[in-house]
């Protein structure tokens, strides 16, 4: 018996929410403790893909903020710099640990407040947060080691302002260097995306910290502000858009503080004639609708040798029919939510402006649910270098494709933009590999691969994706006098 | 690189092992469940070639493997036949006698399997024998040495010879991934396959380690949706060897589905070569209908 058997579905696949546990509402987290303000003034923090309120955040005021410095000042002063490494180590392992074992949790978490598919925040987000706590543990100790000849020293308190792309691998990305070298930290996470930075807080108290060593105040930009402008902020360290980057700029300008900023992006992602074509293909998607392109080093702008560009487009839209659009919580979802309105709505226009402009236009045909932000994967073909969206930073799941001939051409190119984050490169040919890293204007540029990320390697931009370095040996120093 | 005087150039895109291998990976993380998961199970006992191909093999074997075949498992209603029964040429003609009815192919192995290492003249009356016998299909190897002595065009002038001396037959060729060494080579072999006529690409004998991988399988599925992106023609696939567990099997489903699309998700255009992989997929529809797992004993070898 032959058995006929068109269209296989995959059913439904939930991650369960029943094992997590969330407050109705949080305060803020200063000096080892949650703190509930008598000013009463709280917002929302909703599931993009329901539109369902998941927990109360608190606006923190100036004070709160007055508070969590003085509350890190008093840590920094008081036994945290003067702990040997050794200490400071185990208590960042202890971290890392209790991270793994409620993984689970956070990963739900994560993908119920920000919308990413459950595959990513359990696949890459959370395992690669515990890496970097981990990661840095190891170096608190061996920091003579890394800067031979010389003695490191903690900068003092560090306040830290994160995105809510990555929620919780932002705060471990800036959590970790910075206790490891021996500062205090007060970390404000983006207002849509507080809750993975509240359960850490909550591992934190748990792991035992001194009090203040790390504080939590949660809102909006005014709360950032009052973070970068307070005088007792030796650090400002900010991953975000280039805007408040630059306002950030402005706002320490003539003040002693350090500073680290890692910006928007605009990359170039470069696939050469003699690449291997499929595996571009995939990179192309890991690329640009990896966490629906709210990645600041998403590959953005697609170059592609003009003698391929036929049939690697055909793949490309093949492969694109094939990614699963819906419920972050479904273990089989390839792209979640928009993480909110106001961002759906920026990219929505930069969707329109694209049509205006009068390239080709492609999403796949695939259903989007009812309630929640949403966009499909979008491909531009026949775009111009002049064109806007292959100009600016759209922060979602839309790709733009330009053709080229040349290598000069496409280094050219690639370079011409006022970003530097990453870039990559695909080719079956190690030397020109090695050509074209050299001259890419790009902090990150992988070949043959795209959006991997390591604790061991730097991370950071060239121009006005920012400057400074996170990961690696290289995210040390910028928490430290050396 | 070769002597012969109508020198063809095979050429294929590059193929990049880090990437294949984490695309492969990627489908294993697709979670196929409830409905989903019936259907897929029974699809992957409808594609199964049940396989014998040992030096003891006898008659008695072979009738039990034909009963097998029609018989998967009483106890539960409603189960699909296996594909494919596949023997070595002298027990086509049994098999034939012992299928009769029952809409189950006979595959039978042929061109020295498993090496290869034969005139063409020998290799064309094995096929013409297991033809003559009634096959409705014919596993053939390629000649891995001369492969990768770079005589591409004796490998595909043999492919194209033996799918003349088929016939009606279907030709599944074996390219014998484990013993081609690289990605690439997989990729041209299979492109010299599909050039040369083959209706089925096969990764293994089943006689060599490695035999089928995911990834391998994966390199093997875009040769074919490339030529039937340019063609509009359909090839088949099977990979073989190494499949014995229901979850994996529905992951090279996912993998079919998603590289090729669901017309290949049909025993007429994927199987799979395995011999124990039939219980383990009858163990999880048993589970799948009475909620709890049965022993293996309750399940017949043969």
């Amino acid at each position: 018996m032959t058995q006929k058997n068109k269209h296989w579905n995959l059913s439904p696949a939930p991650e369960s929410t029943g094992h997590i546990s969330l407050k109705e509402r949080y305060g803020v987290f200063i000096d080892g403790e949650f703190r509930m303000p008598d000013h009463g003034n709280v917002f929302s923090s909703v599931n993009p893909s329901t539109g369902e309120v998941l927990a109360e955040i608190t606006e923190s005021s100036s004070a709160e903020v007055d508070q969590a410095v003085a509350a890190a000042r008093a840590a920094f002063t008081g036994e945290w710099s003067k702990m040997g490494g050794g200490e400071r180590g185990k208590y960042l392992y202890r971290l890392a640990r209790l991270l793994q074992e409620k993984s689970r949790e956070f990963a739900v978490i994560e993908s119920l407040d920000g919308g990413k598919p459950i595959r990513e925040s359990r696949d890459v987000d959370v395992p690669l947060a515990a890496a970097h706590l981990f990661y840095y543990a190891g170096w608190a100790d061996k920091l003579s080691y890394a800067f031979p000849n010389r003695s490191p020293r903690p900068l003092g308190v560090a306040g830290q302002i994160i995105p809510w792309n990555f929620p919780l691998l932002m705060a471990a990305w800036k959590i970790a260097p910075a206790l490891a070298t021996g500062n205090t930290v007060v970390l404000k996470p983006a207002e849509t995306t507080s809750l993975t930075a509240l359960k850490l807080a909550e591992l934190i108290q748990e792991a035992g910290f001194p009090p203040g060593v790390v504080n939590v105040v949660t809102g909006h930009g005014n709360v950032g502000a009052a973070i970068v402008n307070h005088n007792d902020v030796d650090k400002v360290a900010f991953t975000g858009s280039t805007e408040v980057g630059k306002m950030i700029q402005k706002a320490i300008a003539g003040t002693n503080k350090r500073c680290t900023l890692e910006l928007g992006g605009k990359a170039a992602n470069i696939v050469f004639d003699d690449a291997a074509i499929d595996q571009a293909v995939e990179g192309i998607v890991n690329g640009i609708y990896f966490n629906q392109g709210h990645v600041c080093c998403a590959g953005s702008r697609l170059f592609v040798q003009e003698s391929i560009h036929d049939e690697l487009i055909e793949k490309l839209k093949h492969r694109m029919g094939t990614l699963i659009v819906g419920d972050p919580m479904d273990k089989n979802t390839d792209v979640g939510a928009i993480n909110s309105q106001e961002q759906l709505a920026t990219i929505e226009q930069y969707i329109e402006v694209g049509k205006q402009e009068g390239a080709e236009f492609y999403q796949p045909d695939c259903e989007l649910p009812q309630v929640g932000f949403w966009c499909r994967p979008t491909l531009f073909t026949d775009v111009a270098q002049s064109n806007r969206r292959a100009q600016e930073d759209i922060f979602g799941p839309v790709l733009a494709v330009q053709t080229f001939r040349t290598v000069a051409e496409v280094i050219q190119k690639a370079n011409n933009t006022p970003y530097g984050l990453s870039a990559g490169v695909w080719t079956d040919k190690g030397s020109k590999i090695f050509n074209m890293t050299s001259q890419m204007k790009a902090g990150v540029v992988w070949a043959n691969t795209y959006n991997l990320f390591d604790p061991t390697s730097p991370f950071g931009g060239f121009k006005e994706s920012g400057f400074g370095r996170e990961g690696g040996l290289h995210g040390l120093s910028a928490y430290l006098e050396i | 690189m070769n002597q012969s005087g109508t020198a063809r150039v095979f050429s294929s895109p590059a193929i990049d092992q880090v990437g294949v291998v984490e695309r492969a990976k990627r489908f294993t993380a697709r979670s196929i469940k409830s409905q989903a998961k019936r259907q897929g199970l029974g699809m992957v006992l409808s594609m199964i070639d049940l396989t014998t191909l040992e030096g003891m093999d006898t008659e008695g074997k072979v009738k039990q493997l034909c009963y097998k075949a029609q018989h998967l498992h009483d106890s539960i209603d409603g189960l699909p036949n296996v594909a494919a029964v596949c023997v070595y040429p002298n027990f086509v003609g049994l098999a034939k006698r012992s299928l009769a009815g029952s809409g189950i192919k006979v595959a039978s192995v042929a061109t020295a399997f498993p090496s290869g290492n034969s005139s063409l003249e020998i290799k064309l009356a094995d096929v013409s024998m297991a033809v003559s016998e009634g096959a409705d299909e014919i596993d053939m190897v390629i000649s891995r040495g001369r492969f990768h002595r770079g005589d591409y065009n004796f490998v595909f002038d043999e492919i194209a010879a033996v799918k003349a001396a088929c016939g009606e037959s279907r030709l599944k060729t074996i390219l014998e991934t484990g013993e081609l060494g690289s990605l690439d080579k997989v990729r041209l072999a299979s492109d010299i396959a599909i050039a040369a006529g083959a209706d089925f690409i096969k990764t293994s004998t089943g006689k060599i380690q490695p035999a089928a991988t995911m990834p391998v399988t994966l390199v093997m599925l875009e040769a074919i949706r490339d030529h039937f992106q340019k063609t509009g023609l359909m090839v088949g696939m099977k990979p073989a060897g190494g499949i014995s567990k229901a979850k994996l099997a529905l992951h090279y489903l996912i993998m079919v589905k998603e590289t090729l699309g669901d017309d290949w998700l049909d025993p007429k255009w994927f199987r799979f070569g395995a011999s124990s992989l039939a219980n383990d997929v009858l163990m999880q529809i048993a589970k799948q209908q009475t909620g709890a797992y049965q022993a293996a004993n309750y399940f017949a070898i043969d």
